[in-house]
Order: C-alpha cells, then structure tokens, then sequence
C-alpha cells in the first residue's frame, strides 16, 4: 500500500521540479531592411493603451496613416505591456510586432544595449531627419541609450501638482506652493485629522502613494544618477540625500509612516474613479497630464488646479520643471517590412498633424517641438501648465540603464526602507545601495 | 538445455531482444516525455547557468560569475529563500493539520455531512487570483470587515498583507481557507481505516487519543506523507497568491512611473519562483534565473529524499 503514494509523490516531485525549469528559446536575427516600403503589405502594430478613448484615438491616428500610405495596411493589437513585449522581440517569429511601443522610458536602455529594438540611425540617416530641430534634448535623451538609438518619442508626460482649490480656499491657502519648504506648511494646513486617520490628508508623500515615486521627487532636485564612468552617484551627489530627507520630513510632519500606510490602504485604485484625489481623501496629488483626462471623467466635485511641482529651496530660479518621460516606439529587429514599419513610426512620431491630433486625442503631451506650438491643441488651460513643465530647459527623467529600471528598483527599495525609519546611517545605506547598483550593472554587461 | 543447437540459440537471443524492444516501445512515451520535458531541460538550465544569455545575443560563456551573483551579490536571494523554506514548513504542517482535522470532523459528522463537506471543499474551486483578492480585500487593514470586526471587540488588529510580519501568516490563511483538496484525500483514507482495529483498541480500554494515535495515524500515515511531500512541491512553486497579494496591497498595478516589485511588504512575500520569473522575464538575466532555479530544483528533491527516508518514522510500526 504505502508503495504507491510513494512512487505518486516522486513521480510528482519531479514533474512539478520540471515545471519550474522552463527553459528559454532562441533566436536573434540582425535583419537588413531591403523591404520596398511602397510595395502593398502589412504591418503590425503593438502599443500599450486600452482605456476606449485611448484606443479611439489609436484607430483614428492609424487611419491618416492608411490614407497617406494606401499600399500599407496595419493591424493594430493593443494592451501590450512590455513583459509581452520583451518575450515577443526574443521570440521573434511572423506573429510578433513590427512596430512597438512602450511606455516605460526606464527599459529604453536595455531594449537599445540588448539589441531589442532596431536601430534606427540607418533610417533617420535616410530620410535627414535632425533630431534637434525635432525633438526636445530629454526627450531625445531617453529614446536612445549610450549613443544608440533605438527609439523615437511619441507623445510625452509631464508631472505637476494637481491640487483641491476649494480644500485651498477653505484653508485660506491663495496660490500652489513653491518650494518644499512652503509644501510642508501647505500640507500641515491641508490635513485635517479624524480619529487615529484622517478626514482629509493634505497630501500622500509615501513613496506608494501612486505617482510618489522616488524618481518623480528627485526631478525637483539637480541631480545626477551615474557619474562619468557609469558608476552610481546615489552616495556622492548629495542631492538623494537631500530628497529622502526632506520626503522624511513630510512622512514623519504628516503623521508618520504607519498611519499613512494604514490610511494609504483605503485608496481606491488609481487608475479608477475613486482615487484619492478624486474622492477629497488627499488634497493635492503629484500626478503627470493624463489625470487632467481622468478628472472629467470622473466629475470630481470640487474645482481642481494644478501647477508645477514645488523645487528644493535653494532652486528657486527652477520653479517650473518637472519630471518628463513618455511613450517610446520602435522597430522589430526581426521584421521582415522594416522600411514599411519605420514610415508608420516616421508618421506617428513626427508628422505635426498626426502627433497633434493624437495629443489631442490621448490627453498627453505632444512630443515635438513643432507639434507643442501648434494652434490645434485642443486643450483646456490647465494642460498648458504641463506644456511648460515639457518645455522647461531645467525638466528631467531618469537615465537610461544597460539593465533598465533595475536601478530605480533598487533605490526605490532603499527609500522605501528609510521612510518607514528602518534606516539609521543614511550615508552608508545610500553608499551600499549604490554598490549594490553597480554590481547588478556589471551582472547585466 | 538439450536442444542448445546454433538454431535454438538464435532463437532464444532473438526473442530477448524483441522483448527488449517491446519494453522499450512500451516505455517510450515516459522515455519521451522524460526526455523532453526533464532530461533536456535540466541539462540546458544547468548550461545556460553558466553562460551570460539575454534571449536575443548569442549566450557567452561566463564560469561561476551567475552563481556568485546569485548567492552574495543578489540581496534579495537570501529573503527569498527564507520566505519559501517559512511557507514550506509553516503552510504546509497548518494545511496538514487543518485539513486532517476537517476530514475527521466530516466522517464523525451524522447528519449534514454533505452540507458541510461542500462548505469546505468549495473555497477549493475558487481561482487563486480571485480567491487572493477577496482576501486583500478581507484583511484590508484601513476598509476590510475582518478588522473593522477585531477593533470593534477591542482586539489590536494587524495588517495582514501590509504588514511583513503578518503577510506570510495571512497567505497561510488564505491556504488554510482552501484546504478542500486535503480534506477529500483526508476523509477517502479515514473511511478506508478498518473499523475491527477501532473496536478492538476500544475494547482494550483506549482513549480517543490513543485511538488515533496508534490506530487511525498508523492507517492513514501513507497519505499524510503524500500531503506533506506534495505540500511542499506546491510550496517551491508558489507564485500566483503572493504576487496577487503585494500586487494589490502596495497599489502598484503598473502604472506609466511605477515598476512592480515582487515581494511587498519589505521583501516579506518574495518566493524563489518569483525571484526566477523576475531574473528571467523581467531582467531578461536568464543566467542567473536558471541558478535560481536549479536551486529550487536542488532543494525540492532535498525535501522529497529527507520525507522518503524518514518515512518509516512517519508511517509507523504498522508498516
């Protein structure tokens, strides 16, 4: 009797072992586009968007394209995140893209180093585009990695402070803060506490708090993340110092990071109408442009403002700058209709109409320099708060990494402990945290 | 032996092998499968430990540079291999005990038994994403009922999946809620224990503990070795309810500015097959995932062979 369990287990033993050792495929292919991109075919499309009006906006700018180019027939697929896509520009194969975009800025590095992405300097060579005359100098920053460009920008996001007028008016608060220090004030004045939580928050500062991320609070202070030798500058550049400290401040000024955490957790989701901020739970929220498109759906009950997001005291002269990243595309390396594939590319990303009326469409910022003056941009005033956080010379994102985010993760990891005070030496934390990026740089090499 | 003629040799050599052949031909879906999907396998993960790989260049040779990544320079390795060796042990002995326990209370059961045995079997069918969420959402620290109840009676409630210290006993929980699987197994081996040793050890004056301690234990220990082990594979594999859990507990859904994390709160939930999805699919450092997995390999046939020796210990005298 106990013979068969026995064997039933073993047998199942390495089954369920052998599930976990799924190994990887194979297969890379230095493709060169000879394809005629006046020939008729098709390409396929993958981007990330889903919400309706997204993919509204989608359909109807692919559409122009189709008109202007009747021998190019494109198959849209939507909802791709770039898990998806990553597996699918290694897999390769006749299902996967020829065009791709993503939203995440962080990866470009590791698409472009790694060889996911085409490059797209043959192409850009060819048609004489001039970058500079199109694109802002962040916005070609984080298309490309180390020289290699592998990405063009289409359509952008800024960062600002969204903020409850009637919270402000009711607080006798007249005009957005400037600097932190005004912020912790606003905030302390915006917090109107009920029980061990809160009936209103002045503002989220947990690095959970949906957009609080570290690397959207480092934008409001000069900084740099790696030196001139690729090496982390999280210990020597004194400004990751100066952020989580002053982030620490407002944690601890605004109650502490338990309670926060614990009020943190009756958020609704933020993608949905019942966001914090929507709801009146927090009274200013550091948010990019698209929330502007969420607010009226949501028909918040109050008035909302926004502004740019408050600068390091000493940096008053920046007022005004922001984080930017954006939505990045590109080129399959193994597709076999890559001149096709780069004329939807050239078209979604630089020609002034199509990036215009997709802005439009979308509710983000439009990427080029041509397409941010125009008369066509049909949005209401508060969006030109994010215009100039765009356009801003001092704006900034975060560096492209041979391992993507993997940096920002591992900072992220650190901030977190060290607001919820499991931090006792801030400089030897930010000094091993920046070891620990090194050599998870040296491991992706 | 007496018609040992070159003829009769022949025959007897052609016979063996035709029965050799058919053995094999009747052995070759495993020899496949084996092949396939364990023998291949292994060996590629094995090579491609020790090779730099990104699934898009040529894999280069790289000696034990993943390996040593891994163990010393991988910060988040060691909590991973804790978290899986807590729930292996912790989750696995709670589901054990829960679900024997249930079984027994079933069989013991006069009236209603197939209410209550649908009652505990049907957490079992709900979908680990789902029933994962609906526990987020039960033991929400700020809006769930479980803790609006605790605080209302006075007790100091935690914070369950917000909490690290509470985030692994709140997936045992959860696991404990779904021991329906268990339970079945438990109350197939209990009705199967004859009832003449029952009546026997009764007439010799023994105690409900004794009773089950050297009648019904002996009986079933066979399939409580069978939970344990096939407990602890689930444990190695387990992926889907921590990632459910920190997912929706931290907020972050992966939205334009944030990067998921597995692991949330403080690493607490962090798994080895986590750790190898995210080396793999997520860094696309397939080198080092593979350590990682063979880890988890090395480790999950560790367990099996200890429970297997052990199982004389385990099934009792009786065996």
């Amino acid at each position: 009797m106990p013979a068969r369990p026995r064997r039933a287990a073993v047998a199942l033993a390495a089954t369920a072992s052998i599930a976990l050792l799924a190994s990887a495929c194979t297969g890379s292919a230095q493709n060169t586009a000879s394809d005629d991109p006046d020939a008729r075919t098709e390409i396929t499309f993958w981007h990330g968007w889903s919400a309706p009006t997204e993919v509204k906006a989608i359909k109807e700018n692919v559409a122009r394209f189709e008109k202007a180019h009747p021998n190019i027939k494109v198959k849209v697929v939507g909802n791709i995140n770039d898990d998806k896509l990553n597996q699918a520009l290694r897999a390769g194969g006749s299902n996967g893209p020829d065009v791709a975009a993503s939203f995440t800025t962080a990866n470009v590095g590791k698409f472009c180093a790694s060889g996911a992405l085409a490059d797209l300097k043959p192409f850009l060579e060819k048609d004489k585009v001039d970058l500079d005359k199109t694109f802002s100098k962040v916005l070609q920053d984080y298309t490309q990695f180390e020289g290699k460009r592998c990405s063009l920008p289409l359509l952008s996001d800024a960062y600002g402070l969204y903020y409850n007028k009637d919270a402000f008016k009711a607080a006798g608060i007249t005009a957005p803060p400037k600097t932190w220090s005004e912020f912790g004030e606003v905030a302390k004045k915006l917090t109107k506490e009920k029980g061990d939580s809160y009936e209103q928050l002045g503002f989220m500062p947990n690095y959970l708090g949906y957009e609080t991320v570290p690397s959207h609070y480092m934008s409001q202070w000069d900084h740099t993340y790696f030196d001139a030798n690729g090496k982390s500058n999280l210990a020597k550049d004194p400004a990751f110092a100066e952020m989580l400290t002053y982030q620490k401040s407002l944690v601890d000024g605004l109650g502490g990071f338990a309670r926060l955490d614990k009020y943190r957790t009756t958020f609704g989701d933020e993608w949905g109408a019942k966001h914090p901020f929507h709801t009146g739970q927090v009274a200013m929220q550091l948010d990019g442009e698209w929330r502007l498109n969420f607010i009226k759906d949501a028909k918040v009950g109050f008035e909302v403002g926004v502004a740019p997001l408050p600068v390091a005291d000493d940096e008053v002269a920046e007022y005004g700058k922001g984080y930017l990243s954006g939505t990045i595309i590109g080129i399959a390396p193994q597709s076999k209709k890559q001149n096709a594939a780069w004329e939807l590319v050239k078209y979604m990303t630089m020609d002034t109409e199509a990036v215009v009326n997709f802005a439009n469409g979308i509710g983000n910022v439009p990427s080029t320099l041509e397409a941010l003056k125009s008369p066509n941009l049909t949005f209401d005033d508060r969006f030109k708060t994010f215009l100039d956080i765009a356009q801003h010379p001092e704006s900034t994102t975060s560096d492209g990494a041979v391992n993507g985010s993997t940096y920002q993760d591992t900072f992220q990891d650190f901030a977190q402990k060290y607001e919820k005070g499991q931090v006792q030496d801030l400089k030897k934390g930010l000094e091993e945290t920046a070891a620990q990026i090194d050599r998870d740089i040296a491991q992706a090499k | 032996m007496s018609t040992d003629t070159l003829d009769g040799r022949h025959t007897l050599r052609s016979k063996r092998v035709r029965s050799a052949l058919r053995t094999v031909a009747f052995m070759s879906p495993w020899l496949i499968g084996f092949g396939v999907f364990f023998a291949y396998p292994l060996v590629s993960t094995l090579y491609f430990s020790f090779m730099k790989y990104d699934g898009l260049n040529p894999p280069t040779w790289r000696g034990l540079d993943n390996w040593t990544y891994v163990f010393s320079d991988l910060p988040k390795f060691w909590p991973a291999m804790q978290n899986t060796l807590w729930l292996a042990v912790v989750m696995v002995a709670c589901r054990v005990v829960f679900g024997l326990g249930v079984g027994m209370l079933i069989t013991k059961i006069k009236t209603g038994a197939g209410v209550f045995r649908t009652l505990f079997y049907l957490p079992y069918l709900a979908p680990p994403v789902a029933a994962t969420l609906a526990f987020v959402f039960l033991l929400n620290p700020g809006t769930g009922p479980v803790n609006s109840l605790l605080e209302a009676v006075g007790i100091p409630a935690p914070s369950w999946f917000n909490d690290a210290a509470w985030a692994k006993p709140a997936l045992t929980v959860l696991a404990v809620w779904g021991v329906g699987d268990l339970m079945v197994i438990f109350m197939a081996a209990l009705l199967d224990v004859p009832k003449e040793q029952y009546e026997a050890a009764e007439l010799d004056g023994a105690s409900a503990w004794q009773r089950f301690r050297y009648v019904t234990l002996p009986n079933i220990s066979p399939i409580v070795l069978f939970a344990v082990v096939t407990g602890i594979i689930g444990a190695m594999q387990y992926y889907t309810q921590p990632i459910v859990a920190a997912k929706v507990a931290s907020g972050v859904m992966g939205g334009s500015g944030q990067t998921f994390e597995p692991g949330y709160p403080d690493d607490s939930t962090l798994t080895l097959p986590q750790l190898v999805y995210n080396l793999g699919f997520g860094r696309f450092d397939y080198g080092a995932a593979c350590v990682v997995a063979l880890v988890l390999f090395a480790l999950s046939m560790a367990f099996t062979a200890l429970l297997m020796r052990r199982r004389g210990g385990l099934i009792g005298s009786g065996d």
